[in-house]
């Protein structure tokens, strides 16, 4: 074929490049799809109880992710900050991660047990009542919403029978009971006192 | 790593230096039949192509490109999970399963990290040992390190690093968060205790009485408590709610001084955790309380609490 009828058929020319660079993504992600390291588990990681489990899609919904990273970088400026870098085996159950890229906040990968719940309410309530200079917004309404439960069974579910997340099948028929009611303050803090568990 | 990944990885790889090199010769040759420097039989929108040669510099750059890729597969790992490559080199250790497995794996890694760890130790370890250890090896008294300015200087940092969050960062606290400059303790201000809560944490709690009390009551013993700390109220009220504070004395005391074995605060004083109004003292009693201090210990280490402890006790014993 000659250079040139590759030069004048754009179409043409888009499939050879496309086909040229996903050389880089075979070689280099397909073969961690199938590593052990990315897909077992560390030894104590335990799934999400049915609370945390909403307060992970209220985390989302706010877009916490945005400014907070959930991803310790093997460094010692990071580890002496953060604690113990973050491992693949401690993510192998999240869909989607939320390792996040951006730090206008701190890190959260281990945030769990760092402050008391009641710190954590007073912060998102307003976070300057906490930390004078941080520019977070307040997120009053969390303390106000309150969770009907509908959909939690149905999470639960989907991560079993798709993701292989070993929850049993009590589990599953008391997810409506254990969030009912609450408000989505108590599942969002019980997320966060949940994250980095594994490697405490 | 199965050896399949390891073919497929290595093929690859290879596949596409050797390409880039096999493309890079064949566009070197002048395969259009036009004399090098001659014009080229098409022209767009007027402008016409000479048959130039490739830059020879732009080569010379793409052939050393192509040589560092092999020199850089071979000296870092690539082709397969098994072997470091030829300088054996590593991020950190990713295949521990536990803290317990990475603390027994940093011991021999040569991973980057550890080696950056490793350093920092050589350099810093030495410097933080002589204020919190003794000569023999044994943690220096809190109160001694207290009176040193070097070691309370330090202390103060992860002070603020860790603990400003909820007591501020000059340790006067907040609402539900202790002052701990005042000397006025909830479990108690010897050097030893204050470490313990750093190392361990602690929960408090004040169960709700509205359900015991009723509302007269909870009102009642409001009333009577802001009495204790020589507030003017209604003797009649205070004196219904005296008789009602026997529920209370089991953590506070007969005379409400307190019990630093509970967490009981002093209720004799005029220091409020949770705010002294009427009004705060009420839901207080209403609703109950639980202040919690997270654990520390496993977290910074006993080392850095030890330190944050002697900071912590130099703020109220100058």
């Amino acid at each position: 074929m000659k250079h040139e009828f590759i030069e004048k058929n754009v179409g043409l020319l888009a499939i050879f490049i496309i086909i040229a660079i996903s050389f880089g993504g075979l070689a280099q992600i397909t073969p961690l799809i199938f590593q052990k390291e990315t897909n077992e588990p560390v030894d104590t990681l335990r799934p999400y109880t049915a609370l945390e489990m909403e307060g992970r899609d209220i985390y989302i919904r706010e877009g916490c992710h945005v400014c907070h990273s959930q991803m310790i970088r093997p460094f010692r400026a990071e580890t002496e900050r953060y604690g113990h870098y973050s491992m693949a085996g401690e993510h192998v159950w999240e869909h989607p991660f939320l390792w996040g890229s951006k730090r206008t906040g701190p890190d959260l990968a281990r945030v769990g047990g760092r402050y008391s719940d009641a710190w954590h309410e007073v912060h998102l309530l307003n976070p300057r009542d906490v930390v004078p200079q941080s520019n977070m917004p307040g997120f009053p309404w969390l303390a106000t919403n309150l969770l009907t439960g509908e959909d939690t069974a149905a999470k639960l579910s989907i991560f079993k029978d798709h993701f292989s997340v070993p929850y049993t099948d009590d589990d599953i028929a008391g997810a409506k009971a254990a969030v009912e009611g609450k408000t989505e303050m108590q599942a969002l803090i019980a997320y966060l006192q949940s994250l980095g568990h594994a490697f405490k | 790593m199965s050896i399949f990944w390891t073919i497929w990885i290595s093929a690859i790889t290879l596949t596409v230096i050797i390409g880039c090199a096999v493309l890079l010769r064949a566009a070197n040759k002048n395969n259009t039949g036009v004399k090098e420097g001659d014009p080229m039989p098409h022209t767009f929108d007027g402008i016409q192509e000479l048959n130039n040669p490739l830059p020879k510099w732009w080569v010379g750059l793409f052939w050393f490109t192509i040589v560092i890729a092999l020199i850089y597969s071979f000296a870092f790992p690539s082709y397969t999970a098994n072997w470091n490559g030829l300088l054996g080199w590593s991020s950190s250790e990713q295949s521990v399963k536990s803290k317990e497995e990475s603390a027994e794996a940093a011991v021999t890694s040569h991973s980057q990290y550890q080696r950056e760890m490793n350093e920092a130790e050589i350099k810093y370890g030495e410097v933080f040992k002589k204020l919190v250890y003794t000569d023999a090896d044994t943690y220096k008294d809190i109160e001694l390190i207290a009176q040193d300015p070097e070691a309370v200087k330090v202390g103060q940092r992860l002070f603020l690093q860790n603990c400003a969050q909820c007591h501020g960062s000059d340790a006067r606290g907040g609402k539900g968060f202790p002052n701990l400059t005042d000397n006025d303790w909830l479990y108690g201000g010897e050097a030893l205790t204050i470490k313990q809560t750093l190392m361990h944490g602690r929960n408090g709690v004040m169960v709700a009485w509205k359900d015991i009390l009723g509302e007269d009551g909870v009102k009642e013993v409001a009333t009577y408590v802001l009495q204790l700390s020589g507030r003017r109220v209604n003797d009649l009220d205070a004196q219904a709610g005296k008789e009602r504070f026997v529920v209370c004395a089991a953590c506070h005391g007969a005379d409400g001084t307190g019990g630093q074995a509970f967490g009981a605060p002093n209720l004799t004083d005029k220091i409020w955790l949770y705010g002294g109004s009427r009004k705060a003292v009420e839901d207080t009693i209403r609703n109950g309380r639980n202040g919690v201090m997270p654990a520390w210990g496993e977290v910074l280490g006993e080392d850095k609490v030890h330190l944050i402890s002697a900071f912590v006790y130099s703020l109220s014993n100058k």
